[in-house]
């Protein structure tokens, strides 16, 4: 049996003034599965996805949560930000920051406890009081990831999030989110460059080129049609 | 010196201005915009002139401008690129028509001056009461608001893509600083006032590492600026402003030498 689908996708497309960026994406993703989002450099997935999170009115199509937008989580790790040497927040208050509501401006001791649990997730817990302008980039990246899992999403986007990671960093981060796939059936979108690290976390691809994109099952994506499709 | 009423107030308002400062002022730091409070302190001028000229309190003048003003900004300026040119234009013709205010209601110099540089002897307990009105206002907005303005003050980026809604934060934030501009503005003067907002929340920043952490320190180095400055003014008879404005600079200085000391090791 499938699992009930959670985004949908219907005939979108999105053009700059004078730029298409793509056009006519259909698109159905269920509940728990684990996408990888590939393409060339320039060719759209960022605006995709920033189209995904309703950033961007999309020129023509629709996005749809399903059942309701208000039953879809979306935890979103975005491929740029600046938080710049002297920012001053530990990693821990940035963690929190994703903790919002109309609530006591001080935590509760419960969302204090969440917060340590996704540090401890993260492997950020030794660090956690450091403030993370002075972290390197990968322990960035790892408090970005935590921050958007701290309110436990039931979609998660990463755009080129472990790109700065080296390759046993990313291992253990990937190895978290798909534990967090598998056991409480999060989501994923994964927008990457590497491959390897496609095939063996997720279960299907979208491939954009700048001639239209392509989907299916993780195993039919292969290097070589990566490269094919940089060619046309 | 607590034998006189006006320093009794003067302390009073000061203690009020310090905690609203060190609040409002982690905020300005970390959104970037010690440029833009500047810019509202020289528009709060243009106020307090025109408070003048039509026979207002300078406070309610200043008021008035700032709050109309920072909706305006808010609206010409969203995004950073265009903010320090368009601001820079604002705050010239703000300043020209206080100027020009100042001279159509034929008042002496010395009115100018308190109202650029601040005073001690000028204010009354009915101003007290106002301006704590004012800041329980604001302090109020900031703690219903408190959890959203913090994630997008700090971490713009994800408070949209929390999908918060980070333009109308950006004006509410804008007029709570309009009226903490004003407040402010009643001891230290409009040419300072930037000082108190800005100064001891930077300082803050080289010391404390959460938000809360650094309000409290703000307000502190606060307090002591605003309460040594007036007992050192009632004391030689300089003016507070220069007090005051000397001693967060000193702060800041020390926190930038501290922040270099350890980097260097
Ligand atoms: N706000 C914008 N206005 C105009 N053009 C834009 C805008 N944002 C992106 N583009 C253009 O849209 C195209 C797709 O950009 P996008 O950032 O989605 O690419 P990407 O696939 O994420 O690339 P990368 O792998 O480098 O991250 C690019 O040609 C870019 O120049
Ligand atoms: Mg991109």
């Amino acid at each position: 049996m499938t699992a009930a689908p959670i985004l949908k996708l219907e005939h979108l497309g999105v053009t700059f003034p004078n730029h298409p960026v793509f056009s006519d994406l259909n698109l159905t993703i269920r509940q728990g599965e684990f996408w990888s989002i590939v393409g060339k450099n320039g060719v759209g997935k960022t605006t995709l996805m920033r189209t995904v999170l309703h950033q961007l009115r999309p020129t023509h199509g629709q996005v749809a949560y399903l059942p309701n937008a208000n039953e879809v989580k979306i935890g979103y790790v975005p491929q740029f930000r600046n938080i710049d040497a002297d920012y001053p927040l530990t990693m821990r208050d940035f963690v929190g920051l994703n903790l919002t509501g109309w609530k006591w401006p001080w935590l509760s001791r419960k969302e204090r406890e969440k917060v340590q649990t996704i540090l401890t997730r993260t492997g950020l817990e030794a660090i956690a009081n450091r403030p993370i302008g002075q972290a390197s980039g990968g322990e960035k990246q790892k408090a970005y990831l935590a921050q958007a899992l701290v309110e436990a999403p039931n979609l998660l986007i990463l755009d080129e999030s472990t790109a700065s990671l080296d390759p046993v960093t990313k291992t253990e981060l990937l190895d978290l989110v798909i534990e967090l796939n598998k056991s409480l059936h999060l989501t994923v979108l994964f927008v990457t460059h590497d491959i390897p690290m496609a095939r063996k976390y997720s279960s299907q691809y979208l491939m954009l080129t700048p001639n239209g994109a392509e989907q299916g099952p993780i195993g039919g994506l292969t290097q070589e049609k990566v490269w094919e499709g940089e060619n046309v | 010196m607590f034998s006189y009423e006006f320093m009794r107030n003067a302390f009073a308002a000061g203690t009020i201005i310090a905690i609203i400062c060190g609040i409002m002022g982690v905020f300005v730091i970390a959104r970037n915009m010690s440029f833009l409070t500047h810019t509202l302190s020289e528009i709060g001028f243009s106020g307090a002139a025109f408070g003048v000229f039509a026979g207002w309190a300078p406070l309610n003048g200043m008021l008035l401008f700032t709050v109309v003003s920072s909706v305006i900004v808010g609206q010409l300026s969203a995004r950073s690129e265009r903010r320090e040119a368009a601001t820079s234009a604002i705050s010239a013709l703000f300043i020209g028509m206080g100027i020009l205010f100042l001279s159509l209601a034929n008042k002496n110099a010395s009115y100018a001056t308190s109202i650029l540089f601040g005073s001690v002897i000028g204010i009354s307990a009915g101003d007290v009461q106002q301006m704590l009105w004012l800041s329980l206002l604001v302090l109020l907005v900031v703690f219903v608001i408190y959890r959203f303005l913090k994630f997008d003050s700090f971490d713009h980026t994800g408070a949209r893509v929390k999908g918060l809604w980070t333009n109308a934060l950006s004006v509410t934030f804008l007029v709570l600083l309009a009226l903490s501009v004003s407040v402010a503005a009643q001891i230290v003067g409009s040419l300072l006032i930037f000082i108190l907002l800005t100064l001891p929340a930077a300082t803050a920043k080289y010391f404390a590492h959460t938000v809360g952490g650094m309000m409290v320190l703000a307000i502190v180095l606060a307090l002591v600026g605003v309460w040594s400055g007036l007992t050192l003014s009632y004391v030689t008879n300089y003016p507070v402003s220069f007090f005051i404005a000397a001693i967060e600079a000193v702060f800041y200085f020390i926190a930038l030498g501290w922040q270099k000391l350890q980097t260097a090791e």
